[in-house]
């Protein structure tokens, strides 16, 4: 009878399906998971240290570079956070166009965790439709930001500017004639309100096409139903949050019990899964896109009825017009020292949790009265996720691994920090 | 969650946990307890199982160093001579005195489902080097935070199952979040076409403060 020992194997940091830079140590009893030990830390930037060397806002594009998946709704957090030291509170529209966007970007990353998690899953169809819909929003961050993904859009007592008025459009070119262009154009003829509300009127069909492929595949049921199963006492216990912990039926959503922002006024529900399994918390996620979907249609039709400022007139802390400038000697003192020096923020400390595409993502911010803070420290949700991968691997076959990496959502940028 | 309860529940924390908190207070509506390590296990046990309290998940732990709390670059008050010059060198001013108790702290952010409520304690660390009790059995969650805090910070988790470095590269030497690391760390690395490996050098870049650090009252 020959020896048979376990067999420890090294996954990543360098895999398709690792999410990014994930070295997971397996050990092994033949297909069968006894251990898993993730070794992270190889996406370690140092943000929160870089952000105590720097003026408040010019961390807020640090914030972007967190969970690259869900920029605004990281800018968010870390905005709301400076404005409850300072004491500030955002115009309506500027909370209404917050929201939106926070909500966009929770449908950006829903789908893109949906792409990843099915293509791990063996069906790729997905992944091509979801990146479909990821164009669309990422035009909406472009025409409001000028960027794609590292938008910078939130500021402390607003956003950056208000929502233009026209979409950028397609030319046509050698490859595309004037008709396939127009036809590409169709929605971009209006404003972007107009091309948001075009989005979420398709948008509910694409779920349903989603829905089509996956819910009822037989293949997709195969490797998702009764993996990573965890209980709602064990999930509360390894600090679960966000559709992890909704996927276990605990209803909880900071959206709702500790409502920021406008989220009170809103009309939207909080879907929860049953047995707490990879499954549940697939259609966890396809109910929140749905939702989200129901939240921006809401906050377009307020957009359209309340136009208004989008930033704080306090000039301390926003910059004053660039017309104001040109004339105002007080707007440019406020411009000049804005832009060198920063503003300097009550001392204090506080912690803002908000609702995250992945969970609960929390900033906490310690200022002892200077333009840069003491310490910032955030708390991301993919982080504690990731942490609770033994308990949800354990008895599992090498091949569910996967499967449960890209249930958690994890993005390395917000794990590693 | 209105201001009202906060200060009553405020009131009722004061109440239960009578002579083993350094403070209590509320501000922007989060209350915050300071401690000292050796009440850490028994008030965080009694927070989890007691009904009234029920914080049953630990959503963060935070290494903190108070080392240059209230110290600034530039005096702002009054006019200097000497200080910041050109954005290259540092000079430190202190504002106040401003005591801690410990140079190190270690806080906790608390969530009660069930009440729908928040809780932050703080436990000032005052033995070197820092040291206290883990919370690992009280909330699983702690395991990785906790070896967060002991990568970045250097605080010893003790009864901790397994305290490793968990962030910073295998065999890194020193805790990076102090306050006195440098911000461009010590040593870096590049490959050496010479020994066809890579290796560590000291840093060859050197640190310049663009923007000054200053505290005005407003």
């Amino acid at each position: 009878m020959p020896e048979i020992k376990n067999m420890t194997l090294n996954f990543g940091p360098q895999h398709p399906a690792a999410h990014g830079v994930l070295r997971l140590v397996l050990e092994m009893d033949g297909e069968v998971i006894q251990r898993a030990d993730p070794h992270i830390g190889l996406l370690h930037r140092g943000t929160e240290k870089l952000a105590e060397s720097k003026p408040f806002n010019q961390s807020i594009g640090y914030m972007d570079r967190m969970d690259y998946l869900s920029m605004m709704c990281n800018e968010h957090a870390y905005v709301l956070a400076i404005e409850k030291l300072l004491g500030v509170t955002p115009p309506r529209r500027a909370q209404y166009i917050r929201v939106m966007f926070a909500e966009i970007t929770r449908i950006l990353n829903h789908v893109f965790w949906l792409a990843a998690h099915s293509l791990d899953c063996g069906a790729m169809t997905v992944f091509l439709y979801a990146f479909r819909e990821r164009e669309d929003l990422l035009d909406c961050y472009e025409a409001v930001s000028g960027t794609r993904m590292h938008a910078t859009y939130f500021r402390p007592g607003g956003v950056y500017r208000d929502l233009p008025d026209m979409m950028p459009k397609y030319q046509a070119s050698k490859w595309h004639s004037q008709e396939e262009v127009d036809e590409h154009n169709a929605d971009r003829c209006g404003s972007l309100l107009d091309f948001i509300e075009a989005f979420t009127e398709r948008f509910p069909g694409h779920v349903d096409e989603y829905e089509t492929l996956l819910t009822d595949n037989r293949i997709w049921k195969q490797r998702t139903v009764g993996i990573g199963m965890i209980s709602p006492e064990r999930a509360i216990q390894l600090g679960f949050t966000g559709c992890m912990l909704r996927g276990s039926g605990v209803e909880w959503d900071l959206r709702r019990k500790q409502p920021y922002e406008v989220y009170s006024e809103l009309d939207f529900d909080i879907p929860v899964g049953k047995e707490g399994d990879c499954y549940d918390r697939y259609l966890v996620h396809i109910e929140e896109m749905r939702q989200s979907n129901r939240i921006i249609r809401q906050c377009v039709e307020w957009l359209r009825a309340n136009p208004g400022p989008v930033i704080h007139d306090d000039h301390k802390i926003s910059p004053p017009r660039r017309e104001d400038m040109k004339g105002d000697m007080e707007s440019l003192i406020h411009h000049f020292k804005l832009f060198t020096e920063g503003y300097c923020v009550p001392a204090g400390e506080v912690y803002v949790p908000t609702e995250h595409p992945k969970g609960e993502f929390g900033v906490y911010l310690i200022s002892d009265g200077a333009n840069k803070p003491y310490r910032l420290k955030v708390r991301s949700a993919a982080f504690t996720h990731l942490s609770g991968i033994n308990e949800l691997v354990q008895g599992h076959m090498l091949a569910d691994v996967v499967a449960v990496l890209s249930t958690l959502d994890i993005v390395f940028g917000e794990v590693d920090r | 969650m209105m201001s009202n309860s906060n200060e009553h529940f405020l009131e009722r924390l004061r109440e239960r946990f009578s002579g083993k908190l350094l403070d209590a207070h509320l501000h922007w509506g989060q209350i915050t307890l300071e401690l000292m390590p050796e009440n850490l296990l028994e008030i965080c046990l009694a927070l989890r199982e007691e009904k009234e309290f029920a914080f049953d998940q630990l959503s963060d732990v935070c290494g903190v160093d108070y080392l240059d709390y209230g110290k600034v670059d530039w005096e702002t008050r009054d006019t200097t001579s000497t200080g910041f010059s050109r954005g290259v060198t540092e000079g430190v001013f202190g504002k106040e005195a401003i005591t801690f108790p410990a140079r190190f702290a270690s806080v906790y952010h608390l969530l009660s489902l069930k009440h729908n409520r928040r809780l932050r304690l703080r436990c000032f660390i005052p033995s070197d080097p820092p040291k206290l009790s883990s919370v690992v059995d009280i909330w699983a969650s702690a395991n990785w935070f906790e070896r967060e805090a002991f990568d970045l910070f250097g605080i010893l988790f003790e009864g901790h199952p397994d305290l490793r470095r968990i962030l910073t590269d295998y065999g890194f030497i020193g805790h990076p979040f102090r306050k006195d690391f440098p911000l461009e760390g010590n040593v870096e690395v590049r490959y050496d076409p010479d020994q066809k490996r890579v290796i560590y050098q000291p840093v060859t870049i050197e640190n310049r403060v663009l923007v000054p650090r200053v505290i005005r009252d407003a």
